[in-house]
């Protein structure tokens, strides 16, 4: 199992278009990813409802996780969206 | 009816619908009006739709109980069947109400469906995608921001979580349609839940799960007639993005929300549209349908059923106002003559075209923080450089005020980390302190800004916000000379640098005060914590004292103070602002012609006595009734 963590530094969270963009990278494996708040329940990361409900907010960290062909690169793509600012 | 936004508008609009970048850049400024609280005047008529048969729905908007000396109604207040809200979008718009609310019926709690699960589950998938494909064939259709928005509605419908929900439920022998209903319900009772942003997204989710619900049950689709023999005042609960994106001033008169505030899809679009637009409007679904229905955007009241004569007046209102706004142009002035230039704030040469379309005389406020945000790595010299020749080449002999990177531990940069967590980033290390630890980025980029200076003649200025002492403005000012740049100015946001504005304006060559900060340093309310907001109001007189140090001292060593804050939008302030000896105005474009026609319409010696009544008020609301009451010209403006 692959795993980043990663601060999120949008002024908008993982909200908005941040979080459109995230989940649709993620849509594109074909194994499960999940997202999770440091130390909170992993949800799928294909998921946009669950990750708005997420409501993860500016300088907050989230823990991706994801096991696959190719799972290092596709967490290396949702890092460096959920940290863009 | 023209005006694409209210005076104070131009930076309102938040962080917007699920695509917004809410950049936040700019101030939280409230369109006037906003903040009232929906009022239901006694004697409404009106029939009351069936609620209790309705699906659950978000409560209404946080009202505050505030009532803003906002522009004058077009109709006596508290008049028989009238209803007031947030105004948000002005003009005035006239016609029978077409009333969506509620078109769709909570499916039964114990309707099962046949005992074929996999059929059962295959309909609501099909129903799903057909609700999907429909938001982005509107989309398409719509183009702009309305396919960005229907897109994010696409991707929520095809949620893969949701679809496990429904088909999770239809296996325990629920039928689609209150499947749906409850999958979607459970998300909604999150994003109702987290407030904010998430809450506004709630009318979104509901749309998507009332489209389905029709798809399954037959029903005819929620929705607003693509047609109409007149125009019609569209009045719901709240709108989806679905409802709205197809609509055309053509169709609809104005806008009337019981939910919603100034961020709603509701306010955006119909501000866009040009439509007028009332939201938080109490009582406003149990208007009849068919009733006529007059709507000011410009002071929030909704009149039912009004006389032909009211009609008539709010109409030659409107017109009066938009002639008004239109013969209004030229360079900013008082009317006996005294120049005010009125420059236009802008983050970019995306936003030259609209500043130059409302009349801007040159930048006022060029934020050179967008381009840097966004981004893993600073942007190199020569692209930095091209992208300050583009708005200089725009303002030929005009004048361009640039500020330097306004970054921080609100707005990070990837290549600009904070050194610490900061408890309370907007005292912590902003704007010009950021420029201390990183000298290198300031340097490249007063570099880039003398090298794109040199080929152009637009007189360019450079500023550096955040400045708290002398012994700063000096660092900035030996900077901005090293470079080759001729005029370097500072910021007027600290308290500190407004009670000793004497002090430092010796060491440089203009003043621009920042009033969102301003206000913000001098109430000490936060502009991120909305539960302070009420202070954010840059009418207090303490505020006006500070500005008015500012103005004094550079004006007594002949040096220019502008205000590029969310108080130069607002006309009445506008006046103020000169009154106090303020020299040039910035605002976002929508604003110019208002306060251009403001300023027309008084002397100088007005704004001065506008000026000195309003610093011996005790409050903010004090302080503008008592403005206004000397600026005579407000009136044909509508303000």
């Amino acid at each position: 199992m692959a795993e980043r963590r990663v601060s999120v530094t949008s002024e908008v969270g993982l909200h908005a278009r941040p979080a459109a963009t995230f989940v649709q990278t993620a849509a594109k494996a074909s194994y499960d990813v999940t997202i999770a708040k440091a130390g909170g329940t992993p949800v799928s990361a294909k998921s946009i409802l669950s990750v708005l409900a997420l409501d993860v907010r500016q300088g907050e960290s989230i823990v991706i996780s994801a096991e696959g062909e190719g799972a290092d690169a596709l967490l290396d793509e949702l890092a460096q969206i959920a940290a863009a600012p | 009816m023209n005006t694409r936004r209210t005076p104070a508008g131009g930076e309102a609009t938040g962080p917007g619908p699920l695509t917004g970048s809410g950049d936040g850049v700019t101030g939280q400024g409230a369109l006037p009006g906003a903040g009232e609280t929906g009022r239901k005047a006694p004697g409404t008529g009106g029939t009351a739709t069936d609620q209790g048969s309705l699906p659950a729905r978000r409560e209404g908007a946080a009202g505050r109980a505030e009532t803003e000396t906002g522009p004058a109604p077009l109709t006596g207040p508290g008049s028989p069947g009238s209803l007031t809200g947030t105004a948000v979008s002005p003009g005035a718009g006239y016609g029978p109400a077409h009333v969506l609310a509620g078109e769709i019926p909570e499916p039964d709690k114990e309707s099962r469906h046949g005992g074929d699960a996999a059929t059962e589950r295959a309909r609501a998938e099909r129903a799903v995608e057909e609700v999907a494909a429909d938001l982005e064939a509107r989309g398409a259709r719509a183009g702009g921001e309305a396919q960005e928005v229907l897109g994010a509605q696409a991707l929520m419908a095809r949620d893969p979580s949701l679809a496990a929900e429904v088909g999770a439920l239809i296996d325990r022998g629920v039928a689609a349609p209150r499947a749906v209903f409850d999958a979607f319900g459970k998300y909604r009772d999150l994003l109702a839940a987290a407030g904010g942003y998430l809450a506004e997204r709630v009318t979104d989710l509901d749309d998507i799960r009332d489209r389905t619900i029709a798809v399954l049950t037959g029903l005819p689709m929620p929705g607003v007639p693509a047609s109409a023999a007149e125009p019609f005042v569209l009045v719901a609960r709240d709108l989806a993005p679905a409802d709205t994106a197809l609509l055309s001033k053509d169709v609809v008169a104005a806008f009337v929300t019981e939910q919603g505030g100034p961020t709603s899809h509701t306010a955006i679009l119909a501000r866009a549209m040009g439509v007028p637009a009332v939201v938080g409007c109490a009582g406003a679904t149990a208007i009849a349908p068919g009733t006529p229905v007059l709507v000011d955007g410009g002071s929030g009241e909704v009149l039912l059923a009004p006389g032909p004569d009211r009609v008539a007046a709010a109409r030659r209102a409107v017109e009066a106002r938009r002639a008004a706004l239109s013969a209004a142009d030229g360079p900013g002035a008082t009317a006996d003559g005294h120049a005010v230039p009125l420059l236009a704030n802008i983050g970019g040469p995306r936003d030259l075209p609209d500043a130059l379309e409302h009349g801007a005389e040159g930048v006022g406020l060029y934020r050179t923080e967008f381009l840097f945000l966004d981004r893993a790595s600073a942007p190199s010299a020569k692209e930095q450089e091209e992208a300050y020749r583009a708005v200089f080449e725009a303002f030929p002999g005009g004048r361009v005020v640039v500020r330097t990177l306004d970054s921080g531990a609100d707005k990070p940069l990837a290549f600009l980390p904070p050194p610490e967590e900061e408890p309370n980033p907007a005292l912590g290390e902003r704007g010009l302190r950021m420029f201390r630890r990183y000298p290198e980025i300031m340097a490249a980029q007063l570099g880039a800004l003398a090298a794109a200076a040199a080929g152009t003649s637009a007189k360019v200025q450079v500023m550096a916000p955040m400045v708290a002492t002398a012994e700063e403005a000096e660092w900035f000012a030996e900077a901005c000379r090293t470079a080759g740049l001729d005029s370097a100015g500072i910021m007027i946001e600290v308290p500190s640098a407004a009670l000793r504005a004497a002090d430092l304006v010796r060491a440089v060559d203009f003043f621009s005060i920042g009033t969102n900060d301003l206000t913000q340093y001098a109430l000490a309310a936060d502009r991120q914590v909305s539960a302070v907001a009420g202070l954010q109001d840059p009418w207090h007189p303490a505020v006006l004292d500070l500005i008015a140090m500012a103005a004094s001292a550079a004006s007594e060593t002949g040096k220019g103070c502008g205000v590029c804050g969310e108080a130069a939008a607002d006309p009445v302030l506008a006046c103020v602002l000169v009154g106090m000896g303020v020299t040039s105005l910035s605002m976002g474009a929508p604003a110019l012609p208002w306060v251009r026609a403001a300023l027309a319409r008084h002397t100088l010696d007005e704004c001065r006595s506008a000026a000195v009544t309003a610093r011996s008020a005790v409050s903010a609301r004090d302080a503008k009734a008592a403005a206004r009451a000397v600026l005579p010209g407000l009136e044909d403006l509508g303000l």
